[in-house]
């Protein structure tokens, strides 16, 4: 017998098509998972004996160590692998190791992949969960999800509110998250930057595009900053990096000509000076430490609701 | 299969009687001379007991322990059985419980299961001096060797048989304790 667990379905592989109930189901769990994180013994035994295998095909430091300490303060064991120390060097496809990973039993795996769909391949072979940590340009759905939660903490219920996302949308996996669940929650998404980051097309995932991040600033209730990736454009899409900082970058004058209660976000990890200057991490709306903390809570959640269902 | 031969429901107790078992609860601990302690109400039934419990200490002009609350959700033994759906709510503790008194209050104490849990998660916030267990109805058949130091009340139920205990802080009308013997097979 298949049971799909709390949160009625095995995987978890992106925030599109996922309900409002089972989004603030996620938020309202990982509430209660964050005083774990406050208590002398940080741990419950709640997934004792379970495994579960963190497969990063793609560097990572705060995704893989924030999965990595939620799942052993839930009691499993972890099985950490990455790509860079292991047989796909040699050539390995990732259905062979996925196999191979499959013949020691796992309960749960979470995945990150340059490969767009990667995850979505794997929950079709295996039986276990699958929890897509980032898969090329579509979904990172556990960040959309701390972003949301720390959202909400801030602002409350998130309908209504103007939420924007400023930099290289097009290519961000953590934009378009962010973009499916505040679509779902009633929110308004408006995404800034230049048409090559920031293409018209966008506005049929419901979202309202800019290409001048000051005609926004004084209306929005959070603005989201993408990282530049630098490692990922060319120099069609953006000339100059300088350039960028003075059209886009948050400094000081456009912190101060935001509302009061606006919240400035970053998923991480910044480059000072591009998109972020480093004054404005020292602003007191800022909630990127926050964000790290929320996506602990958020990743335990997540664990626990994937694999609450499973066993005989 | 499930087949419900006799759905009977018997009451055993109504809204008057609860009250006078909590009052004699809280005899029990005037009684026993416990000083200094806190109550630990298990989530749910046993939280508003701890509440009524305190109530009754305060009608009598002693002092109110504080009240904390517990949900053993995550430390369940048959947490992923798919018996059961659950919804985690909020425990309530001091982040650190080292050299307190606490009083765990439970409404039902049956399998010994949830006290089992409630032990294990207390002890993740620290070693409290001694943890003493008041229950409101102690239906028996235990599976593990746990026991209450205060029993409201001792009932002989057979093992399927539903005890279904309805509290409010302050205590309704309709509040009671009601066995619901339902046979299965």
């Amino acid at each position: 017998m298949t049971n799909l667990g709390l949160l009625g379905q095995k995987d978890v592989l992106g925030l599109r098509g996922m309900s409002s109930e089972q989004l603030t189901l996620v938020l309202d769990t990982a509430m209660q998972f964050r005083t774990i994180s406050k208590r002398a013994v940080k741990k419950v035994p709640t997934l004792r004996g379970r495994t579960v295998v963190m497969a990063f095909f793609e560097n990572s430091t705060r995704t893989k160590i924030s999965f990595e300490v939620a799942a052993k303060r839930l009691s499993a064991d972890v099985i950490s692998f990455s790509a860079s120390t292991s047989s796909s060097k040699k050539g390995e496809t990732l259905l062979d190791t996925a196999r191979n990973l499959d013949a020691m039993s796992p309960d749960a795996m979470v995945i990150r992949h340059n490969q767009t769909g990667a995850p979505h391949m794997l929950s079709r072979h295996f039986s276990w969960s699958v929890i897509n940590a980032g898969d090329g340009i579509n979904e990172h759905p556990s960040q959309g999800l701390l972003d949301l939660l720390t959202m909400r903490d801030y602002l409350g219920d998130l309908a209504g509110k103007r939420i924007a996302i400023v930099g290289d949308v097009r290519h961000s996996r953590v934009a378009r998250s962010n973009i499916f669940a505040l679509r779902t929650m009633g929110a308004q998404v408006l995404i800034a930057g230049p048409g090559t980051m920031c293409p018209d097309h966008f506005e049929g995932m419901g979202v309202e595009v800019c290409h001048h991040i000051d005609e926004i600033l004084d209306s929005v209730d959070a603005v989201m900053m993408l990282r530049v990736q630098r490692e990922r454009l060319g120099r069609a899409m953006l000339p100059s990096i300088e350039e960028y900082a003075s059209l886009y970058g948050l400094n000081m004058e456009r912190v101060q000509r935001c509302q009061s209660h606006c919240l400035f976000m970053h998923p991480g990890p910044i480059n000072h000076g591009v998109e972020m200057m480093p004054d404005v991490l020292d602003d007191p709306r800022t909630v990127v430490m926050q964000q790290v903390t929320n996506g602990i809570a958020v990743r335990m959640a997540l664990l626990h609701l994937a694999l609450s269902g499973q066993r005989e | 299969m499930v087949s419900s031969i006799n759905g009977k429901v018997v009451q055993m107790a109504n809204s008057t009687e609860l009250g006078h078992l909590i009052s004699n609860m809280v005899d029990t601990i005037i009684d026993a001379g416990w000083m200094d302690f806190a109550f630990v109400g298990v989530v749910r039934g046993g939280d508003t007991l701890a509440h009524l419990m305190g109530a009754e200490l305060s009608r009598r002009g002693l002092s109110v322990p504080d009240v904390y609350s517990i949900d053993i959700t995550l430390y369940r033994d048959d947490l992923y059985s798919g018996l059961e759906r659950p919804i985690l709510t909020h425990t309530n503790l001091p982040l650190s419980v080292d050299g307190l008194r606490l009083v765990l209050v439970d409404d039902v104490l049956f399998t010994g299961r949830t006290i089992r849990a409630a032990l294990q998660e207390i002890s993740d916030y620290g070693r409290p001096e001694w943890v003493r267990l008041a229950v409101l109805v102690d239906r028996g058949h235990r599976e593990l060797p746990i026991q209450a130091d205060i029993v409201g009340q001792q009932m002989t139920v057979s093992k399927v048989s539903k005890v279904e205990v309805s509290i409010h802080h302050p205590l309704q009308a309709e509040d009671g304790i009601r066995i619901d013997e339902g046979q299965y097979d």
